[in-house]
């Protein structure tokens, strides 16, 4: 009865739906009852705000069922499921980024953590400066080198053997045997433990040039192994999403495939590709297995990946953190450890900056 | 995939120029297949001729002296164990983070937590390991010390809860924070590629936001999802140093909550430098069976993606 | 437009990669003036790999350090793979030196032939570190225990600290109420091997399986990888104890003091390297080769026998007589009182005693060159 009431008091447009000022009071009333419920079972801040949201979503919920209907009802209900899936994925994600960046960087801001190496640094380095307190000495030069090197290396690989292969199976292919034979194995090689493809990386050069042949280019050949089948899997399902309008307006027009594909299918792609290559170099820029076995472990710079062993920020994290250079005083190599962790960080932030600036040169102007 | 219904057109003016970079490209992009192929093929082969011997040994010979089946059968259900926690938590979490970036948090924002959320994919996996071994499984010591006492009854919430918390449902969560970047990063990259039309139409008929997904962008990106979910899995299932680190290891057991349990990739992390003569026969037959674990997996998930096939956008 | 984007980001990438390649040293650490030269003979020149077991690291770090600073053109690496991969490597005549946790089982000298030489490859200690029993009890910082005791304890056995075979033997430390949580490694390693190994000879009646990298599955406890990775779990868990290398053990743990005889011995580098020289030569090998045989069950006073023996394998002879020369200094340099002080400070190893590292020096010595 106190419906039909308020209903004619309200214009057409707006019956049935709640007025905005109702999400603040629902919210504010959460709060306050998560609040008083807490304090019965012992008060904490964060089992509040968690309370306090569920309380707000349930009743949210509740009242749009009551006075909106069903479908308003699903759909607040969804909004509350998604954003609260997004709050739930931040906790752990803050609470990494959180641990790397406390421990990080007092030993980043270490003078010459950047531009020095591990050579000549020692157990009795290390147990010196904490006994003197001195500032910790010894860096991840070499590291970031190695990593730059042999990353890149191996995406000079993966990029345009995974591309091309993408493009056959989406462009060329036509749906035939050896494109379901690619497909298979692509989808197998994505299940080659990491230590795997170093191994096999490892016994291919050493058939080939020699047993003991550890170079950064080694590496960089087990990491293509890693990184290819992400490349084209991601790139496949991105090439397949060009709707086949443009295509055929450019076959129309007169140009030729390979040129269409070059010109409209590509760039029309290219967002997609450039996140799925900067998620396959974030796949392999942290491996450290495989690098230990193909590119050995080294504490000077090694600028050539063809010739000698390489550092690299995983193998050095790994090292660092493992086997401290002193075992006795364990904390320089921690602080050096985590340093190169947040360093390597910072250089995929780099990468994927560098991969927005390539979409967005090459893609075209869409509707978003 | 695409079979392209319009034949390219031939034969005009800059004819011979043409045709020339059709063969040239075209002969690149099979050149870069049948190379993905003859990789994996020699790959395949390494790993069959190093695993070989397992196989010929004596059974009393193996690790635990009963055979090559009874060594491998507790470590590939507790990597199915820790791969199904993974994705059970990454896979609804993700795609709602995928969701909340592409269609429901503010323009601006989006751009910055996508970009958030692709960073996370990089975190090298001993930081993820380091994370979870220290912070994540003390902290988790009094809910599974909870469970155990309260839940206690359910066979995977059997007690006595671990008194250092590295369990494998801490190396589940720990592997669900490592693959959930992956499966938002590329469904969100799916979503953004779904038809504006068919979102604007579901719209001006009148369909709430969440209908609009539903039946415009969910069933569109399907494919893309499960592409996505597969991904993760590899990774779940391949990764060896975060779970080497986290997971306090032991015989299978079926309590989630205590001490135990081991997943193929990080018993060959663990025992490989040490390994020698059989044992590292045995350990890259172990690999061998994770290959075709992931194989049989991926196979499943093409499967399902072929049966939706009609939704993609080049068809 | 787009060829001039194109050249703007090509041109950000080459003064990016320009600007990371310019600068970077690896001069960290000045060396002492005079740094000492005549420990390693004269200079030598040319690039050593090796690869082996992750304990020596540390120690490794230490003489490559050394060495380099005194032979101005020679360069040594070494990838801490583990033992096993180590000696595999050498096997395939991969690298030149391998380190090992444990000497080369009689079948890998057989297979070593191959790369090495008719003489095989020979084994020779270089690394001496005792194994700690560390735990973590409020406010008692040593116990004195019995072989026995312990292995009951890691078999889960003994489940409380104020059991009365712990008090028995401490009555006045202040045992408290609390359960005993055993922590081993979750990986393969020497530490391990040894642990297990001494358990399995000093506690025969107690300790039922065999010696093994691997500690046994059966067992409860928890586990963790890495020497590192045990000590932090001990000292975040109350009650907790474990085996590791001394080096690794912080103040923060306690440490047990091992029955040997009649009388309790602390951990000490003196009392490790005396338990080293009571062990014998594996017999039935080279003459040159130091593969040891330790006695655990030694009665000795003041010998720890809870230790851990870590090899240089070399290659009995090389092809070409600048790698052996370059072996032979290195290795000399390694044994030398210089090197063994440099890894004790670097690594709080125990140096090996002279006795030892002159037999060591004299078996490094036999390594020849040109013969394959």
């Amino acid at each position: 009865m106190a419906t039909v009431l308020t209903e004619r008091k309200r214009s057409a447009l707006t019956r049935g739906r709640l007025p905005r000022y109702t999400p603040y009071a629902i919210a504010g009333g959460a709060v306050v009852v998560a609040a008083a419920l807490m304090s019965l079972i012992g008060f904490n801040v964060f089992g509040w705000a968690v309370l306090s949201a569920v309380l707000f979503a349930a009743a949210n919920v509740t009242v749009s069922a009551a006075v909106e209907g069903r479908r308003k009802a699903v759909d607040k209900l969804a909004t509350s499921l998604v954003v609260g899936a997004f709050l739930v994925a931040l906790l752990p994600l803050v609470s990494v980024i959180w641990t790397v960046l406390a421990n990080g960087i007092p030993g980043l801001l270490t003078p010459g953590f950047l531009g020095t190496s591990m050579n000549g640094v020692t157990g009795a380095v290390d147990n010196a400066s904490v006994t003197n307190g001195t500032p910790v000495l010894g860096g991840a030069y070499h590291a970031l080198v190695g990593s730059v090197l042999i990353t890149l290396w191996a995406t000079l690989i993966s990029v345009p053997v995974g591309l091309l292969t993408a493009i056959y199976l989406v462009e060329y292919s036509a749906g035939n045997k050896f494109s379901k034979v690619i497909t298979f194995l692509v989808d197998v090689m994505t299940g080659i433990p990491s230590i795997v493809a170093g191994l096999f990386a490892a016994a291919f050069f050493a058939m080939i040039l020699g047993p003991g042949t550890k170079t950064g280019f080694v590496a960089a050949v087990a990491l293509s192994v890693l990184m290819i089948p992400v490349v084209v899997r991601s790139s496949e399902e991105m090439l397949k999403i060009v709707p086949n309008e443009l295509r055929e307006a450019a076959y129309a027009l007169g140009v030729r495939k390979w040129r269409t594909i070059l010109k409209v299918v590509i760039p029309t792609a290219i967002s997609g590709i450039a996140s799925g290559v900067t998620l396959a170099i974030a796949r392999v820029i942290g491996e450290t297995a495989p690098l230990l076995v193909t590119a050995g472990f080294a504490t000077s710079i090694n600028m050539n990946v063809f010739a000698g062993w390489m550092s690299s920020l995983p193998t050095f994290i790994y090292t660092q953190i493992m086997t401290p250079t002193s075992p006795s005083n364990a904390d320089p190599s921690t602080q050096r450890a985590w340093a190169a962790a947040l360093l390597l960080i910072i250089l995929v932030m780099l990468l994927n900056l560098g991969a927005r600036l390539v979409a967005r040169i090459f893609a075209p102007k869409t509707g978003r | 995939m695409s079979t392209t219904k319009l034949a390219p057109p031939k034969g005009t003016g800059q004819a011979g120029k043409g045709r020339i970079g059709d063969k040239v490209f075209s002969g690149a992009a099979l050149g870069a297949g049948a190379l993905i192929v003859a990789v994996l093929f020699a790959v395949a082969l390494f790993l069959v001729v190093q695993a070989l011997p397992t196989f010929s040994a004596a059974p009393a010979d193996i690790t635990g002296g009963e055979g090559f089946l009874a060594y491998i059968f507790p470590i590939v259900v507790g990597t199915l164990i820790a791969a199904t926690i993974a994705l059970l938590i990454a896979t609804p979490i993700g795609v709602a983070v995928a969701l909340f970036i592409s269609h429901y948090a503010p323009r601006n924002l989006a751009k910055g937590l996508g970009y958030l959320v692709d960073l996370l994919a990089a975190i090298p996996s001993v930081v993820y390991g380091a994370w979870g071994a220290s912070f994540l499984a003390s902290s988790l010591k009094d809910p599974y010390a909870w469970l155990a006492e309260h839940l206690g009854w359910i066979p995977i919430f059997a007690g006595p809860a671990s008194g250092t918390g590295k369990t494998i449902l801490t190396a589940g969560i720990v592997l669900a924070v490592m693959v959930l970047p992956i499966i938002a990063s590329l469904t969100r990259e799916i979503f953004l590629q779904a038809p504006m039309l068919h979102q604007e139409a579901a719209l001006a008929l009148g369909a709430t936001r969440w209908e609009m997904i539903r039946m415009a962008v969910l069933p569109f990106a399907r494919g893309g999802i499960i592409s996505a979910v597969m991904l993760g899995l590899g990774r779940a299932l391949g990764e060896t140093m975060a779970v080497a680190l986290v997971l306090s290891s032991g015989p299978l057991i079926a309590s989630l909550i205590r001490s135990g349990n081991q997943t193929i990739a990080a018993e060959i992390a663990l025992d490989f430098p040490e390994a020698f003569g059989l044992r590292m026969h045995e350990l890259i037959a172990a690999g061998l069976v994770l290959f075709l674990i992931t194989l049989a997996v991926n196979m499943v998930a093409r499967w399902i993606i072929n049966r939706h096939k009609e939704f993609s956008g080049a068809n | 437009m787009k060829a001039l984007h194109i050249g703007r980001v090509a041109a950000v990438l080459a003064v990016g990669s320009l600007a990371l390649t310019a600068c970077g040293t690896d001069s960290v650490v000045t060396p002492p003036a005079g740094a000492n030269t005549s420990a390693a003979g004269p200079a030598v020149t040319g690039t050593l790999t090796g690869t082996g077991a992750s304990s020596i690291s540390a120690a490794m770090d230490a003489w490559k350090a050394g060495f380099e600073s005194a032979n101005s053109g020679a360069k040594i690496q070494y990838s801490p793979e583990g033992s096993g991969a180590g000696r595999k490597a050498l096997i395939a005549g991969a690298v030149q030196f391998a380190g090992s946790d444990a000497y080369m089982q009689d079948e890998e000298l057989a297979s070593a032939k191959e790369k090495c030489g008719p003489a095989g490859a020979i084994n020779i200690p270089w690394y001496i570190s005792p194994i700690a029993v560390a735990f973590n009890v409020e406010g008692v910082k040593d116990l004195k225990l019995d072989a026995d005791t312990i292995a009951k304890i890691f078999r889960g056995e003994i489940k409380n600290w104020n059991d009365p075979a712990i008090k028995a033997a401490n009555p006045d430390a202040k045992l408290p109420d609390l359960a005993i949580t055993p922590v081993h490694r979750s990986d393969n390693s020497g530490t391990t091997q040894n642990f297990t190994d001494y358990l399995a000879a000093a506690a025969k009646t107690v300790w039922s399986d065999k010696a093994s990298g691997d500690w046994p599955t059966s067992l409860p406890g928890e586990n963790a990888k890495g020497t590192s990775g045990v000590v932090k779990t001990v000292t975040e868990t109350a009650g907790a104890i474990t085996y590791a290398d001394d080096s690794a053990v912080t103040d923060a743990m306690g440490k047990v003091e091992l029955k040997v005889g009649d009388s309790y011995v602390p951990v000490t580098a003196e009392a490790a390297a005396k338990a080293v020289d009571l062990a014998t030569v594996v017999e039935g090998r080279a003459a040159n080769d130091l593969s040891l045989k330790l006695d655990r069950t030694t009665t000795v006073a003041g010998a720890y026998p809870a230790v851990l023996v870590s090899y240089g394998v070399f290659c009995a002879s090389y092809p070409d007589a600048a790698t052996a020369d370059l072996v032979k200094a290195f290795g000399a340099f390694a044994l030398s009182d210089e090197g063994q002080k440099q890894a004790a400070e670097a690594a709080k190893s125990a140096p090996l005693s002279a006795e030892l590292a002159a037999k060591a020096k004299t078996a490094l010595e036999s390594i020849s060159s040109g013969t394959k």
